[in-house]
């Protein structure tokens, strides 16, 4: 692409911002001003000002605190999930494409049957049994969003299974863990941290749907759709209560985005980028 | 393969493995959701006060919650074959058919106005970016596409609401009464999906414009106009189209957030309620219905892909 140089601009700007993100979320503790759930009865629905610098929901706890509060849960959640749901999805994908014939096909009709439903209806269906705390909150995440990732992984292993390398390595005596292990996976570390890379935007940005439509995190946790959530209600004449996590959420997914993006271009340069997803099996 | 199958059009046995394979799928979302739902803790009969005793049996067996599993399971798939979805547990006079009856036509119509406007914005936006690649316009697309795709559709309807609703009072914030109050909710429900339509739709341009064909044309002196309508849209369109049914089931089955911020009563909206109120059988209800939607958008994107791959019309050479 041309625009190189705009892109590796973007890309860095993006990755800045996702720092300061990430060590906010670090050091909540430390940064935040109030507790996340101190409520502060005189003060409620404030606008920014000097105590409270982004202003106070309607119980009267400070933005700032629980945006601060809020990367946390959120950073550990998408990062988590998109570990998890990768490591998940790289065990099957590699035995599915593997193993081939007729376990490649049950294995791939299987992830059919959960193609088949939206990623959030099942997400919901999910938290109905493992509850809406953050461990089941990542769980469900992490059970559906490993389904792509088994997909481009078994695509990755048909695709280099014939290769000439991996004949001469069987020649060679290298065994399946060995040709696993040593020949296949690092040939496809790329398109999976590109993945993992796209995989943690869309996690928070399912969470931060859930929790506005007040079926995501239950209420202690401070979440960013909660906040917006808490919001919705005073929008007409407290519209400032619904932005802050509004920004927070969008200048969080887009940045992840953009340095998807970015990393697509650089590590799979064949594949154009379309955000990273996979339209075909 | 031998025989009559071997005659007819690739897309036609396509059509048949497609429909054949559908009912095993649909089964297994319906296993899948009576087994999540058994799972589930705690039921919406559980409140904080203990009921007596005779009260709890009483219920339980009106729903037949006192038989074995296995039997309960027989009894549901029993009903799901002659169509009946069984009694909601919150609304308890009403069947979950009849709750999904009304809301459904409201969810289709939202989302065959989003899917137009997906259409139009995402097609329309992706051929305007491939028109130059590296321009400042395709950079714009580019740009905004990326917006489109990060910004949460309860953001972005967020911001309608304030700007065009309470600002502009251009249309109304919510409900649900008449044309004007789908123009918010199908627009917020649209721009993610044209967001991802518009950067398919440029990539596969630009994909087909760097084609040796194309160039061939366009050192011949053929009018852009030819260019366009009979080498690049022809044949860099296609891609995009098998998108647009699972486009198509998202808008259906996605609208729950913006059916709540607008207060639309679609299925979506009653879905949430279900969620919070365990009404489980109008929880899985609703998703043997988005199941089948989705299914049913698949079949006919292939059915269309079908129809315009003309390698997929010819008869048997390629056969499976």
């Amino acid at each position: 692409m041309g625009t190189g140089g705009k892109h590796h601009r973007l890309a860095l700007i993006s990755g800045v911002v996702l720092g300061v993100i990430g060590l906010a979320a670090a050091a909540a503790p430390w940064l935040a001003p109030y507790p996340f759930d101190a409520q502060d009865p005189g003060r409620l629905l404030q606008s920014p000002g000097v105590d409270h610098w982004l202003g106070t929901d309607r119980l009267g706890r400070d933005l700032l605190s629980r945006l601060i509060y809020g990367a946390r849960v959120s950073m550990t959640l998408g990062v988590s999930s998109a570990v998890i749901a990768t490591l998940l999805g790289i065990a099957y994908g590699l035995a599915s494409g593997y193993l081939g014939g007729r376990t490649d096909n049950l294995l791939m009709r299987l992830l059919d049957v959960i193609y088949a439903l939206p990623d959030l209806l099942l997400i919901i269906l999910l938290t109905i049994v493992l509850g809406r705390g953050l461990t089941g909150m990542i769980a469900a995440l992490s059970l559906v969003s490993w389904v792509t990732v088994a997909r481009l992984v078994r695509g990755e292993v048909l695709r280099l299974k014939s290769a000439d390398y991996l004949d001469a390595a069987r020649a060679l005596g290298a065994g399946h863990l060995r040709i696993v292990l040593v020949h296949l996976l690092p040939m496809m570390l790329g398109p999976l941290l590109v993945t993992l890379s796209f995989r943690i935007p869309a996690a928070i940005l399912a969470e931060s749907t859930l929790s506005f439509v007040g079926i995501g995190l239950a209420p202690p946790t401070p979440s960013w759709g909660g906040m917006a959530n808490d919001g919705w209600a005073a929008l007409r004449f407290y519209p400032h209560v619904i932005i802050v996590p509004s920004v927070a959420i969008a200048v969080t997914i887009l940045t992840f985005n953009i340095l998807g993006d970015y990393l697509n271009d650089r590590l799979n340069p064949r594949r154009a980028s379309i955000a990273g997803r996979e339209s075909s099996a | 393969m031998s025989g009559p199958m071997n005659r007819l059009a690739p897309a036609v046995v396509l059509m048949i493995d497609r429909l054949v394979w559908s009912l095993p799928v649909l089964w297994l979302v319906a296993t899948m959701t009576f087994v999540l739902m058994h799972l589930a803790p705690g039921g919406p009969f559980d409140k904080d006060k203990t009921l007596p005793p005779e009260i709890t049996a009483n219920i339980e067996a009106k729903y037949h919650l006192d038989e074995p599993v296995a039997r309960q399971y027989a009894r549901y798939l029993g009903q799901l074959v002659r169509g009946d979805l069984g009694p909601s547990y919150k609304y308890a006079d009403r069947d979950v058919g009849e709750i999904i009856a009304e809301a459904f036509p409201v969810s289709i119509q939202l989302g065959a106005a989003a899917f137009a406007l997906t259409v139009l914005l995402g097609v329309g936006g992706g051929m305007l970016a491939a028109w130059r690649p590296g321009s400042w316009i395709d950079r714009g697309a580019l740009l905004s596409a990326t917006l489109g795709f990060s910004l949460p559709s309860f953001v972005v309807g967020v911001l309608l609401i304030l700007v065009l609703a309470h600002q502009a009072h251009w249309f109304p914030p919510a409900l649900w009464e008449g044309p004007r109050y789908i123009v918010l909710p199908a627009l917020t429900l649209a721009l993610g999906p044209a967001a991802y339509v518009a950067r398919l739709t440029r990539a596969s341009l630009i994909d087909v414009a760097a084609q040796e064909y194309v160039r061939v044309g366009r050192a011949k002196g053929l009018p852009p106009g030819v260019i366009w309508l009979s080498y690049l849209l022809k044949a860099g369109l296609p891609p995009v189209v098998t998108i647009l049914g699972p486009m198509l089931a998202v808008l259906v089955t996605g609208s729950f957030v913006v059916e709540y911020l607008f207060s639309i009563p679609g299925m979506g909206r009653f879905f949430i309620t279900a969620v919070t109120n365990r009404d489980y059988p109008l929880i899985m209800g609703v998703t043997l219905v988005y199941a089948v939607v989705i299914v049913a958008a698949n079949l006919i994107v292939d059915l269309l892909y079908g129809w315009l791959d003309p390698r997929m019309r010819v008869g048997s050479e390629r056969g499976r």
